[in-house]
């Protein structure tokens, strides 16, 4: 497809997409076409083509070393990909950097917490919300021009945020000595304080109990719901992915080897046989 | 709301404290001068100490808040100190009717301007490289501006830059001083500050959330060269011969003994340990030798300090600033327990 970048591309759903009923006549927020990438001769992801519709929860599972990550990192533009396209909000991100497409609207955790440590949890969503906050370089060196307002909104919303998932109390402390739950769920915050169309969500349950990881599912939701984005989340809990995702794909060797609803995936016997198998034994 | 408030007077106060260490050291010092109790020689060091000043804090905004070590900020301060030194010197000379309070102002900006240009440039061919690299590139940056300046002809050669005229006071430089603060410390306290730290936290992470990592190592390194540059032409117009060799790795090394003494971060640290490392060997004549012997010594032992987490949890413990903090915050959340 050669479009130019600045050009909003619309696109019907493929049919092979599987999107909730409340998103099937809306174009998709994020679209793949082909996407692949090669680190030297090791093809890491092929032939990938993803819709998913702008207030879906999708699931992104697959054994190890799949490419799950390798996708979000494509998704991000942390990587440019070597092959195909991809469409963010109808945008093409082709050539664009990392924080170009975050203003596009996409968000991300990731697999390892990759938090500002040294810095509290207000200033780490407070960097979220960084292209939302229009203070100037003068104004910022002066502490004059609509400084203090400014910083007064920043505050405000952050600590509304905050407050969302039940941490405006820790916004003092320094993030690196939060408890690793409480660091899972400000990455999340920071993520969602970018404003973003799509969040995309590396391993959230990783290393959580059962009743954290509970209240993570009940918190997707309530992103989905009150803040009307798509999800689209890489989960080994398979209580979890089954639990809140509307569509699932199957990643193994790089490429997609199903689709569908939870309950096709589960009956799928090649799921079953690359991912799902060695869980079903026991 | 009201913590809001608290916890924004709490970094206000923090910032007025440096400046009222300024202050006061200015109000000191003057009023020795008045009652005729300041020596030649203390009088003498008055100015290298603003300088000092201004270097280290500047640096510390590289290393300490964007987290890259530059090895080159004596260069960005020669550039200062030459483009500061034949402006006025050139005034001086066509347009003696204009007064210092025009013509050394001038020259600051000046100098200032070419030195963030430079550090512009410098950043512009560094963009790609981290860390040590990083670091290589802009030691050998200012080992190459050495060499052009001492083979240039309008710079004096390797013989030197004769007839600056001698503007820089100590009341220049403690004002320098203040804007220095005045500009660092705001930046840090804000939208930019914060992008720039999170950059050195976390680059991916920094990027991930909309931060322009290209914008504002670039922003960084020009403000730091421009405060490099206002230091070097502070510096020109305080001696009567300005020498290309001042400006060797040395004296950056020199800067960077001031940043790590005083702290990675900690501006209040630059601002002390930059007049130290100015006080300390004219105090300690008989080691004026050994000065660079115990430069290095300086590095490795802070290095080993501020790098070991057991030593630097005893440090916190031992610290008398750290313990009359604490136990002023213990103080007051049992009062807003009551
Ligand atoms: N930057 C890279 N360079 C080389 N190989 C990589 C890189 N990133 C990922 N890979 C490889 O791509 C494959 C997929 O990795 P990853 O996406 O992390 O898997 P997972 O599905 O477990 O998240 C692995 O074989 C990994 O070694
Ligand atoms: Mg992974």
């Amino acid at each position: 497809m050669a479009v130019k970048p600045s050009e909003r591309i619309m696109v019907p759903l493929p049919s092979h997409s599987i999107v909730p009923i409340e998103d099937m006549h809306k174009a998709p927020v994020l679209q793949t076409h082909q996407l692949g990438i090669d680190f030297g001769g090791l093809t890491a992801v092929n032939n990938l083509n993803l819709a998913i519709g702008p207030t879906e929860i999708c699931g992104l599972i697959g054994p190890n070393g799949a490419g799950k990550t390798t996708v979000f990192n494509l998704l991000t533009n942390v990587y440019q990909p070597t092959r195909g396209t991809i469409l963010l909000d109808g945008y093409d991100t082709k050539g664009k950097s990392c924080d170009q497409v975050s203003k596009m609207g996409i968000a991300r955790t990731f697999q390892n917490i990759r938090l500002f440590g040294k810095m509290t949890v207000m200033d780490n969503v407070k960097i979220g919300m960084h292209n939302q906050l229009h203070t100037s370089l003068l104004s910022s060196v002066t502490h004059g021009f609509g400084y203090k307002q400014a910083e007064k909104k920043a505050y405000d919303k952050a600590k509304e945020l905050l407050d969302f998932f039940g941490m405006a109390d820790l916004r003092h402390h320094q993030a690196g000595s939060l408890p690793y739950g409480a660091q899972r769920r400000l990455e999340i915050v920071r993520a969602l304080a970018t404003n973003p169309k799509i969040l995309l969500l590396d391993e959230p349950a990783a290393g959580m109990n059962p009743s954290e990881t509970a209240e993570l599912m009940e918190n997707i939701r309530r992103i989905r719901d009150e803040f009307q984005i798509a999800v689209m989340l890489i989960e080994h809990d398979m209580n979890l992915v089954m639990g809140i995702c509307e569509g699932i794909c199957v990643l193994n060797y790089g490429e997609i080897i199903a689709k569908g609803t939870p309950d096709e995936i589960k009956a799928n016997p090649k799921v079953i046989e690359a991912y799902l198998g060695k869980k079903a034994d026991k | 709301m009201k913590k809001s408030q608290k916890k924004l007077r709490k970094s206000t106060v923090n910032n007025l404290i440096n400046y009222a260490i300024v202050a006061a050291f200015y109000l000191v010092v003057t009023v020795m001068i008045q009652t005729g109790s300041a020596t030649r020689h203390m009088k003498s060091m008055l100015v290298p100490i603003c300088v000092a000043v201004i270097l280290a804090v500047s640096l510390n905004l590289v290393i300490g808040f964007l987290g890259e070590l530059s090895l080159g900020h004596a260069a960005f301060m020669s550039i200062g100190a030459y483009t500061g030194g034949l402006l006025s010197k050139f005034i001086a000379n066509q347009f003696p009717q204009i007064p210092v309070a025009v013509r050394f102002p001038v020259s600051l900006l000046a100098g200032g301007i070419l030195g963030a240009v430079f550090g512009a440039l410098v950043c512009l061919v560094v963009l790609r490289l981290k860390g040590d690299y990083l670091a290589i590139v802009t030691l050998a940056f200012g080992e190459i501006l050495r060499s052009i300046v001492i083979n240039l002809e309008f710079t004096g050669g390797a013989a030197g830059l004769k007839g600056v005229p001698q503007d820089a006071s100590f009341t220049y430089g403690i004002i320098l001083v203040f804007i220095t603060l005045f500009v660092i410390q705001n930046l840090v306290k804000s939208k930019h500050g914060r992008a720039i730290q999170a950059l050195r936290d976390n680059t991916i992470a920094a990027t991930s959330v909309g931060v322009n990592a290209t914008r504002y190592k670039l922003i960084v390194f020009s403000l730091s060269a421009f405060f490099a540059g206002v230091a070097g032409v502070l510096y020109s117009h305080n001696y009567s011969i300005l020498t290309a060799g001042t400006f060797d790795y040395n004296y950056s090394i020199e800067i960077l003994v001031m940043v790590v003494l005083g702290g990675i971060g900690s501006i209040r640290g630059s601002v002390i340990a930059g007049a130290l490392i100015v006080m300390l060997p004219e105090m300690l004549r008989s080691l004026q030798d050994y000065r660079m012997l115990i430069y290095a010594i300086v590095l490795i032992v802070m290095m080993i300090f501020t790098s070991n987490d057991t030593i630097k949890m005893y440090m916190a413990k031992y610290n008398p600033v750290n313990f009359v903090k604490n136990s002023m915050t213990a103080k007051k959340s049992q009062k807003e327990e009551n």
